[in-house]
């Protein structure tokens, strides 16, 4: 329980896809202009996360693996389909994403509208690609990878909401003419970044 | 005699005039000395009697304790390092004491108060140059006025800094503070960090070696080829042994202050008087000072009932966290900064309490860091926004549930 505790803490704080990896940063820059609609896209990058990665999971251990087919039959065994890993997880995410798409448009058009492109988007955003792939490499097992891709998801979605809310506030700001709109985005990025700092080096 | 002079030469500032381009610096200048016949007109702020300015000024004056201390501590340190053996530096501030025959004794106040500001205000000087050269460009190319807050920047600073820091880095770390941290985005009270903090962690996390853990005491030891003394702060001596660390300390010496440390930081006597002004005269949060207090004693408490076998920091007691480090200061002059704390009552409630969580939290979690209160409050400030946006929003459900607004 505790080892699950910590492997969520430091996916949420101290290996924060947005503020530590700088992962999925084009809709973390664009839809960030709203609280609401930035919860909503956080909600959604939660939701395929927690679905994508331990899905993507079962496929490495039971598809591509080296010898992962041998329980087809053993003949199989000296297969190792691992350089299909990319398109397989795309694939999953995909129709993840799918998924996500009509549960929205069927019980919350409003959300489906507000995220507009930035639904079928998540497809391609890396934080989501990053969590599966982070998945293998560190070698998770299913329930550390549902842990995982849960809290990943989550410390993505806390990052895009307080960017939201800062951006929020700051219609109140006088920012040169040069750097409104994206180029002060990036610099409040930067030193969002900073504060996250205060986490690095938690070893759990 | 002053008000006439600036009387006579206003004309030329003016829109119009001959210096009309220089007009900020001027009114800069003017208001210094004299109340405008104007109040605050800025968004964002409330309008009233008390202008940015004067309020300002009442943070600075709450500040003079902790400046004295930070005089009188870091010529104290040099002055017992020198007393165990170690030589003075070779340095001139060293050949200024001997210029005014002042004794290297700890137990001359004047001395120590004297040696320290050697120190102390070099590193003032340089922050206020650099500052004010930066406020008054952007004052300039952008055509509003100089922002007062820096006097409060400018003041918090160096109090931040360890001592033996070398001047070209103040010069980059206050540039990068006010610039980055606040200038781009339009001034005072339009900034989401706070300026001297993020200035000093641009120092922690550029250069480590300088800002963290061991402290610079301004004494050269009696070997050659080092520069200077290096003493560990008692909180990066309680991540080794625990509160063992504090054996040789007693608990009244850590709170008037009298140990190695940052500048400013030491005292949480000077800090304490400072936090009650603050409050008496309602610049201050009272609800953000109490919050902290009670995040940091209730986390403290808690990782004192977990233990950890390997981890001797979990023992510390939260009246030990409130003493060393930056605790006292950073709750008293930094989490109560009215533009980038929380700015509902609730909302600094909630804000001040998950201060207090992370600063004992980083402390004693992390191994990084031995001290977590800059960092803690850094990270607040960056969900401070949304803490007030669901604040509001509760807010309005519930008035509308009491309307029934349909």
């Amino acid at each position: 329980m505790e080892h699950y505790l910590s492997l969520a803490v430091r996916a949420i704080f101290v290996e924060n896809m947005a503020l530590a990896f700088f992962l999925g940063m084009c809709s973390f820059l664009a839809v960030s202009k709203s609280v609401d609609t930035a919860l909503g896209l956080g909600l959604a990058v939660i939701v395929v996360q927690a679905i994508t990665v331990p899905l993507n999971n079962l496929l490495h251990h039971h598809l591509l693996e080296q010898g992962a087919l041998a329980w087809i039959s053993p003949a199989l065994a000296g297969y190792d389909l691992t350089f299909l890993g990319f398109l397989t997880y795309i694939g999953t995410i995909a129709a993840a994403v799918q998924i996500v798409e009509m549960t929205l448009d069927r019980y919350a058009p409003g959300l489906y509208t507000t995220l507009g492109i930035f639904l079928p988007l998540i497809a391609v955003n890396c934080a989501i690609l990053g969590g599966s792939l982070f998945m293998v490499e560190r070698a998770y097992t299913l329930a550390e990878s549902a842990v995982f891709g849960f809290a990943s998801g989550l410390g993505w979605a806390l990052a895009i909401v307080a960017l939201a809310a800062i951006r929020e506030r700051m219609r109140y700001s006088n920012v040169p003419d040069g750097l409104r709109g994206l180029g002060i985005t990036f610099i409040i990025t930067g030193l969002m970044a900073v504060g996250f700092m205060a986490f690095a080096g938690i070893r759990l | 005699m002053l008000r006439s002079l600036l009387d006579r030469v206003e004309p030329a500032f003016r829109p119009g005039g001959r210096l009309a381009r220089l007009h900020p610096l001027f009114e800069a200048l003017d208001t210094i000395f004299y109340t405008p016949g104007h109040v605050t007109a800025g968004p964002s702020h409330v309008r009233d009697g008390a202008d940015l300015k004067r309020i300002m000024i009442l943070v600075v004056v709450s500040l003079a304790g902790t400046i004295a201390m930070a005089m009188y501590n870091t010529g104290l340190q040099a002055h017992r390092a020198i007393e165990a053996g170690a030589a003075p530096r070779d340095a001139w501030q060293t050949g200024a004491m001997l210029w005014l025959g002042l004794p290297f004794a700890s137990g001359d106040w004047v001395a120590c108060s004297v040696h320290g500001a050697l120190y102390f205000l070099p590193v003032m000087i340089v922050t206020y140059a650099v500052g004010g050269f930066w406020e008054g460009l952007f004052a300039q190319v952008r055509g509003h006025e100089i922002n007062e807050g820096f006097a409060v920047t400018g003041m918090l600073i160096p109090l931040t800094l360890p001592a033996g820091i070398p001047l070209w880095q103040v010069a980059a770390g206050t540039t990068f503070g006010v610039v980055i941290g606040k200038e781009i985005f339009g001034g005072t009270g339009m900034n989401f960090l706070n300026p001297a903090l993020t200035a000093r962690a641009f120092l922690f996390f550029a250069y480590p070696a300088e800002m963290s853990g061991n402290v610079w005491v301004a004494a050269a030891p009696a070997a050659a080829g080092v520069d200077a003394v290096i003493g560990a702060t008692y909180l990066a001596g309680a991540a080794e042994q625990g509160t063992a660390a504090f054996s040789g300390l007693s608990w009244w010496e850590a709170f008037v202050g009298t140990v190695p440390g940052s500048m400013g930081e030491t005292s949480a006597l000077a800090c304490l008087a400072g936090a009650l002004l603050l409050v008496v005269t309602g610049v201050g949060s009272w609800r953000i000072m109490a919050a902290v207090t009670l995040g940091t004693v209730v986390t403290a408490l808690a990782l004192n009932a977990i233990g950890s076998a390997t981890n001797p920091l979990f023992g510390v007691p939260f009246w030990w966290h409130m003493v060393l480090g930056g605790w006292a200061f950073g709750t008293a002059f930094m989490a109560t900064d009215p533009v980038t704390a929380a700015q509902t009552d609730t909302g600094r409630w909630i804000f001040g309490a998950l201060v207090g969580v992370f600063a004992v939290l980083i402390r004693v979690v992390n191994p990084a860091y031995p001290e977590g209160m800059m960092l803690a409050i850094l990270l607040m400030n960056v969900f401070a926004p949304t803490i007030d946006y669901f604040v509001v929003r509760r807010n309005i459900r519930r008035r509308q549930v009491r309307a029934a607004v349909p």
